[in-house]
């Protein structure tokens, strides 16, 4: 397994410029004619974070001190994991004339995506912090460790997005079963509700959810100013590492058959 | 030395339902046990080799799979049975004109078209402006690439995969791109290629221009060989086929 991960990053390597044009065009396709431009990527989770102020500080915000940081992490991390799956499940039938007429590696397609959405995240958490800034909450040197659940976070999306192009290019209604799936899973990632309520053996149910371990991981961080414990960074880990090599093991398995399907 | 081995080659496509319904139906289809696979061969025992520098043309009737045993070669797609042996750089014009990216501009797309051809980012800044050229693109480099007219749009194609010096060139269908002018240089360009000693299978319905240029042929017919040979036996065999169609 090690060995397999060597030699993609040695073809990563070799493929460096496809790769860099490969995001270039993903991103210049976003910004391109578009009046507001970059703008836009910003605007859209501010939106849906101005609308779940408005309707949940009422109901949840009145015990939870920086109920807006907080309601902020989930949907922040919530919709990095959403964007970057969605656009990794897209990418080989997105890029499918040309895998159909060029020999070329097609998990390119898939992980310019994934990098392309971290990109995004990156730009949305610059609003992120200044939000925590207008808040009142301090920074610490604590928030440098925000790294270890982004990275975390971007090889579990690079494991899901190797299951869900896999998956998309044979089953054309995944796109349709995954978009329940994101939404159920939104409604246990505790995005607009604390898990206090529940007594402490519960709240160790949610940890099961991947998406929810790394908002909590933010949320620790930033609201809280802690590191989280060992036990929370190998699950962290775990998650990514376990999704990354099922991932890799489905793809590789079936990465072959695409071209009869395309 | 043998540059081009296939042997036994066989593609099947899965058909039948499976691709249009989806995953719902494939497991109520397998709960109710009604589930079944129906296969299509594409291709089916195609066994041929190529020395260097020999010219293989593939000739047929639509449907035949000459496309398909074209991408089987370029390693665009894994034979279901069979092994084969290519060695030896190759360049593969399929489809020309598809795969660009239709928002981005010219100039973009010949980069991204370049990078997908494995060339690398100095040699894409170097010989730019000679592709651009050859296409007779260059009022065009900074327009949208969907302003383009088709044969224009397979210019610029066969003008950046043409630029690099091949062992193995596959040309399907592509020896008739663009005007009258254009199809002479692109024949002139191509020929420069073959006769540096490039080994080269191409697919044409036009049996003058096989007859002409091929030094073996493959005849195939719905996925099968039917033949594999001297060129002017094998393409009048062929045509006597066409006739009595």
């Amino acid at each position: 397994m090690l060995n397999s991960i060597k030699e993609n990053i040695h073809k990563i390597k070799k493929y460096q410029f496809l790769f860099s044009e490969l995001v270039k065009r993903d991103f210049k396709k976003k910004y391109k004619r578009t009046i507001l431009g970059m703008f836009w990527s910003i605007l859209s989770p501010l939106m849906q974070l101005a609308v779940m102020a408005v309707v949940f500080t009422k109901f949840f915000g009145r015990n939870t001190e920086h109920y807006i940081i907080y309601l902020f992490s989930g949907n922040l991390v919530f919709s990095f994991f959403k964007d970057a799956t969605n656009g990794g499940m897209h990418a080989l039938m997105q890029n499918a004339n040309i895998i159909k007429n060029i020999n070329v590696p097609k998990y390119l397609f898939m992980i310019s995506k994934e990098v392309s959405a971290c990109i995004n995240f990156g730009l949305t958490l610059i609003i992120y912090f200044l939000f925590v800034a207008i808040d009142g909450i301090p920074f610490s040197w604590n928030f440098l460790t925000l790294i270890y659940p982004i990275a975390c976070l971007l090889i579990f999306n690079i494991g899901v997005g190797f299951i869900l192009s896999a998956m998309f290019v044979v089953f054309k209604d995944v796109q349709y079963l995954y978009e329940i799936f994101t939404q159920l899973l939104m409604y246990v990632s505790a995005i607009f509700y604390t898990v206090d309520v529940y007594p402490d053996k519960i709240q160790l149910v949610f940890f099961i959810n991947p998406v929810y371990s790394y908002i909590a991981y933010f949320r620790s961080v930033v609201l809280e100013g802690a590191i989280p414990p060992l036990w929370h960074h190998l699950l962290c880990f775990g998650y990514a590492m376990i999704m990354l090599i099922t991932g890799m093991v489905i793809y590789k398995k079936n990465n072959y058959k695409f071209m009869y399907y395309i | 030395m043998k540059k081009i081995e296939l042997n036994d080659i066989s593609v099947s496509y899965i058909t039948g339902d499976f691709s249009t319904t989806g995953l719902k139906d494939v497991i109520i289809q397998k709960l109710k046990r009604t589930y079944e696979k129906k296969e299509f061969m594409a291709l089916n025992g195609i066994t041929f080799s190529l020395e260097q520098g020999e010219l293989l043309g593939i000739i047929g009737t639509n449907g035949a799979g000459k496309s398909t045993l074209c991408k089987v070669i370029s390693g665009i797609m894994r034979p279901t049975k069979g092994t084969m042996s290519v060695k030896g750089s190759i360049a593969s014009l399929l489809e020309l004109g598809t795969g660009f990216d239709p928002d981005l501009t010219v100039k973009e797309n010949t980069f991204l078209r370049g990078a997908l051809l494995g060339y690398t980012k100095e040699f894409m800044n170097k010989t730019y402006d000679s592709i651009i050229d050859f296409a007779e693109l260059k009022e065009f480099e900074n327009r949208k690439f969907s302003h383009l007219s088709s044969g224009m749009k397979s210019r610029l194609a066969f003008s950046i995969a043409c630029l690099v010096n091949p062992e193995i060139l596959i040309l399907d269908e592509v020896l008739s791109v663009g005007d009258g002018a254009f199809r002479k240089k692109s024949e002139a360009k191509m020929l420069e290629v073959i006769q540096g000693g490039a080994t080269t299978i191409l697919v044409s319905h036009s049996l003058a221009q096989i007859r002409r240029m091929a030094t073996k042929v493959l005849w195939i017919e719905k996925g099968k060989q039917i033949d594999f040979g001297e060129t002017e036996e094998i393409c009048d065999k062929y045509e006597e086929f066409l006739k009595k169609k």
